[in-house]
């Protein structure tokens, strides 16, 4: 991917994954999300990036409604994913959040051993039918993070004790584990050494075969690097939403232009 | 910025660091001298306590026996009327044989008050147990009473004018004729541990107590662990956080305060009063120390959840957990150890604890161990109070004896707590 400049970047349309109208969040009475509009679409990698504090994480984490288990956290606007209103009462949040798999900043992995950190969620959703089923399952879900050929040998050691590059890219494939559409990354890399960095890195541009991949990041290098759409927030506004190559080459906004060149953030 | 405008003010700068310097220097010392001093305090007076225990009650631990030869005889114990007898005629008879010439009736009486109470008991029990016994001669070690223990141990002082002595000279040349012949030995007092209570202090142990604190514990834990962590999981996370539970956890943390009496009387009012529950249970007892170990139980719970990290609920959230399987899956079993460690913390409190026991009548005084949670019986704490209240000499040092016993358990439980608390403690 290095050696395709941003300009040169063809921009293929996919199909809309995820739709948002009219989206505010409220902490209470503090409001973080501003009438946000934005469609993030299918087999793409969307980075959100913007200076620390202006909503990149909420307004991510409204898509998989981990907001609902912040009480004084709430949530207004249509958010669909494939058509279907996400906060319509008839939505199970976690029914979503096996079909939108999230990853977090610090890599989280349980202290349990790395097949049950790949397992835990195919098991709790009822998706292997037998201890072969989920063995499949922990590979390829492995395979898929890149992580296989390292760790396949110690299936049982606790994912504890693997490195934080390997922790994250384990925290990958327990995401992946679920057959999700959507996989959401909340600055992935942010913990993590440069070569570890860049091997999430391709390991992200990788799945944006099978996923829509929404990757926030605090790094312009990287949201130029991994993705093909950026959303530029600003104090809770969505300000820019556009090619990767437009935004950071011909940005509309002088906000933009300010962040991107180094004057704000 | 020239340096010679930065020079002289940055030299003036460090001169008032440096003049600050040395009274920093100082408080620092200050500081940690009074927190040396508190401390060699603290350890000072535990000293004192432990010593004085020790010193007094390190003689309980012993109890000086009589070894005898006694003749079974036919004529004073008939097998046909086992279990009666004239076991402690038998006894006596053993022990004037080896003192000659005690030949008077009152004079055979104040021989036969060397052996405990219970000696003629332990005779009879062994005959009763093998009546073919009769008619033989049979080596017996029994415990000698208080009086002569105290003796034995020097705790009786023979210069004192013969009035004031409770044993009088002649019975004094009796014991060292016996101590001569090498009839006295003094070995571990495991009466100590095998007997319940009695009203003689050579016979008097603390089974009684330990099985009643045991039993008593038993039901504090059984009701007080599964109810204290189920309301401390709900109110740490599944109530709405709002005025009705921040009102409840004021009045549980209000609870935990509350000076124990008044769990017992508490306790007295309904469980004894309301319910009609037997008086002097362990049953009961471990009733009312549930009521006082459940609000430390939820404190120390509600604690180790929050003590588990965000993140690992966000990872399980993540996946598509549900609320409860992100609580029983990851958080409950991360934050056990602490669990534990609050509980059995809360379980040693309930060990020590006098006042409630006190009032719902587990100070009786009783002389067989509980089989059951029902029957009467006594505890570790109550004990203690029963035998510091009792005027015979001996029960002075087995009080401070039964202290060290429960100070063991104390210190048991607590190491326990500690050793799990290290063990399994999650550095994040
Ligand atoms: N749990 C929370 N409770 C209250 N306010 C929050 C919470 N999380 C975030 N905020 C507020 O929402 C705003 C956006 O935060 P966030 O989405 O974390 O920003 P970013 O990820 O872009 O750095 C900030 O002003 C922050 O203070
Ligand atoms: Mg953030």
């Amino acid at each position: 991917m290095y050696d395709n400049p941003l300009t040169k970047r063809t921009a293929v349309t996919h199909e809309v994954k995820i739709s948002a109208r009219g989206v505010n969040v409220f902490y209470g009475e503090n409001r973080a999300i501003k009438d946000v509009d934005v469609d993030i679409e299918d087999k793409t990698v969307t980075a959100f990036i913007g200076p620390s504090g202006c909503g990149k994480s909420t307004f991510l984490r409204c898509l998989n409604r981990m907001n609902d288990t912040i009480d004084i956290c709430s949530v207004k606007g249509l958010i669909t994913l494939d058509g279907e209103d996400i906060y319509a009462p008839s939505i199970d949040p976690v029914q979503l959040r096996a079909k939108v798999g999230m990853v977090f900043q610090k890599p989280n992995p349980f202290p349990k051993s790395i097949y049950d950190n790949v397992g835990y969620g195919p098991k709790i959703h009822g998706m292997a039918q037998s201890r072969a089923d989920l063995d499949e399952i922990v590979e390829r879900a492995l395979r898929r993070a890149a992580l296989w050929e390292e760790v396949k040998d110690r299936l049982s050691s606790p994912g504890t004790g693997l490195s934080g590059g390997q922790q994250q890219r384990l925290c990958i494939a327990r995401a992946v584990a679920t057959e999700p559409e959507v996989l959401l990354m909340d600055e992935p890399c942010s913990a993590l050494d440069p070569i570890a960095t860049a091997q999430v890195e391709e390991l992200i541009d990788e799945l944006r075969e099978q996923y829509s991949v929404v990757i926030v990041t605090h790094s312009m290098q990287q949201a130029a690097r991994v993705s093909q759409k950026t959303a530029f927030f600003h104090l809770g506004h969505l300000v820019e939403f556009g090619e990767t190559g437009q935004i950071f080459t011909n940005p509309h906004d002088p906000r933009t232009e300010s962040y991107i060149t180094g004057r704000i953030g | 910025m020239t340096d010679i405008a930065a020079g002289p003010r940055r030299l003036s700068s460090t001169e008032t660091v440096r003049a600050g310097l040395g009274r920093r220097k100082r408080h620092q010392i200050m500081l940690q001298g009074l927190g040396l001093a508190a401390i060699s305090f603290a350890f000072l007076m535990l000293a004192t306590l432990v010593g004085s225990l020790v010193m007094t009650g390190h003689k309980a631990f012993t109890q000086t026996h009589i070894t005898l030869d006694v003749y079974v005889d036919p004529a004073e114990i008939p097998a046909a009327g086992l279990p009666r007898g004239g076991f402690r005629d038998v006894m006596t008879a053993a022990l004037a044989e080896r003192i000659p010439g005690v030949e008077s009736r009152a004079e055979l009486r104040a021989l036969g008050a060397i052996l405990s109470n219970g000696a003629q008991f332990m005779l009879r029990d062994r005959i009763v147990a093998d009546p073919s016994l009769i008619g033989q001669t049979i080596t017996m070690r029994v415990p000698v009473s208080d009086p002569y223990d105290q003796l034995k141990k020097g705790l009786i002082d023979r210069e004192t004018p013969e009035a004031f002595r409770r044993v009088k000279d002649q019975e004094i040349a009796w014991f060292d004729t016996l101590m001569a012949q090498g009839a006295i030995t003094e070995p571990f007092n495991w009466a100590l541990f095998r007997n319940a209570d009695s009203r003689f202090p050579e016979l008097a142990g603390l089974k009684g107590a330990l099985i009643g604190s045991a039993w008593a514990l038993l039901v504090c834990f059984l009701i007080s662990f599964p109810l204290g962590i189920g309301a401390a999981i709900y109110l740490e996370e599944f109530a709405p956080k709002n005025r009705v539970s921040d009102l409840i956890e004021v009045n549980i943390n209000n609870l935990a305060a509350v000076p124990s009496v008044v769990f017992g009387l508490l306790a007295l009012a309904v469980f004894l009063g309301w319910f009609g529950m037997q008086r002097s249970a362990p049953f009961v007892g471990g009733l009312t120390l549930a009521l006082m170990t459940m609000p430390t139980i939820i404190i120390a719970t509600r604690a180790a959840l929050k003590a588990v990290p965000p993140s690992i609920r966000e990872a399980a959230l993540g996946v598509g957990a549900s609320r409860h399987q992100v609580v029983f899956g990851h958080v409950l079993p991360l934050a056990m150890p602490g669990i534990l460690t609050g509980t059995i913390i809360g379980l040693a409190q309930a060990l020590g604890e006098t006042a409630p026991l006190l009032l719902i009548g587990m100070n009786a005084f009783i002389t067989s161990a509980p089989s059951t949670p029902f029957d009467s019986a006594t505890a570790l704490p109550t004990q203690i109070f029963i035998w510091a209240d009792s005027p015979e000499r001996g029960f002075v040092s087995r009080t401070s004896a039964a202290i060290l016993v429960l100070l063991t358990f104390l210190v048991v439980m607590n190491a326990l707590a500690i050793f799990l608390r290290n063990r399994f403690e999650r550095k994040w």
